[in-house]
């Protein structure tokens, strides 16, 4: 059976489970955010090199 | 196998599904964790702050194993000058620096109420302070080093130095006398704490493993194509 009644320990339970989920939440987000950006830039510096060749 | 993923186009190709499937496994074991953890009886001593312990030990732990794969990564980038290997360090600080500041945030939050306080300046303590800072110090080196092969050889300096203070927060509560508690789970006599606590315990330590894992793929990757994306950027300049 779940159990969530921290009682009188809810004042240092939650903030440690809750500071535990936005750290994790910020992790992924950056480290999506890093890679979509990074991968973006990656293929538009390909398509302007593809272009570059094809003009020359 | 971590010859064959040496190469960036092999590395790119296993890590395209590795971290999807890592990232996965962590969802399962973080909610069969959960399950485990609040299904807990609480602690006939500690009460319901026991539930802290399932966040908090496995939060300490990987703050130690990712300064462990900095630094074997910043030994490889140092030595064989590999890129994907300096890649690799520099994608684990952050990561390693969040599990570090939350074994920190929530070890104060579980003090405050066992132990009267929120910090004391004990060995295990001071030590892992040390340790977030060496994290912090890495990062803001490489942030303040434009050249990148001048960074990465400074950084990688700084990481093998920190290696330094891996035995010592280990060894912390052995060494000296600490308010900190000795180890639960790995000693010779077998883990002090029953079944169900080191079950949710465990699950919770192999759902941060993965995670880290997807995490620490995903950044290698972001690393591999940054690189690119600046080598094209110059090419298309000259």
């Amino acid at each position: 059976m779940l159990d969530f009644d921290a009682g009188k320990y809810a004042a240092f339970v939650w903030p440690a489970y809750g500071l535990t989920a936005i750290v994790f939440v910020l992790l992924i987000v950056d480290t999506l955010a890093r890679a979509r950006r990074w991968r973006r830039a990656a293929e538009r510096g390909e398509s302007e090199a593809d272009g570059d060749d094809t003009a020359s | 196998m971590i010859a064959a993923l040496a190469n960036p186009r092999a590395f790119m190709r296993f890590s395209r599904w590795a971290a999807p499937t890592l990232g996965a496994i962590a969802a399962v074991l973080a909610a069969a964790g959960l399950w485990l953890d609040f299904t807990a009886r609480p602690d006939y001593q500690q009460g319901y702050t026991v539930h802290i312990m399932f966040i908090h030990v496995p939060a300490a732990w990987m703050s130690l194993f990712v300064y462990g794969c900095l630094g074997v990564a910043s030994f490889l980038g140092l030595v064989f000058r590999h890129a994907l290997a300096d890649a690799a360090a520099r994608a684990a600080a952050p990561l390693g620096a969040g599990f570090t500041l939350l074994a920190l945030a929530t070890g104060s939050l579980w003090g405050r109420p066992m132990w009267g306080t929120w910090w004391v300046w004990d060995a295990r303590l001071t030590s892992v302070l040390v340790l977030f800072l060496f994290y912090l110090g890495y990062m803001a080196l490489d942030a303040a080093i434009d050249d990148e092969a001048r960074a990465s050889r400074a950084c990688a300096i700084l990481a093998l130095v920190g290696l330094i203070n891996l035995p010592i927060v280990h060894y912390s509560v052995v060494w000296w006398n600490t308010l900190h508690q000795g180890s639960s789970v790995f000693r010779a006599d077998g883990p002090a704490m029953p079944l169900s606590y080191l079950a949710p315990l465990l699950t919770l330590t192999l759902a941060y493993m993965a995670a880290f894992g997807a995490l620490w793929l995903v950044r290698i990757r972001s690393e591999v194509w940054r690189r690119r994306a600046a080598v094209l950027a110059l090419r298309a300049a000259g």
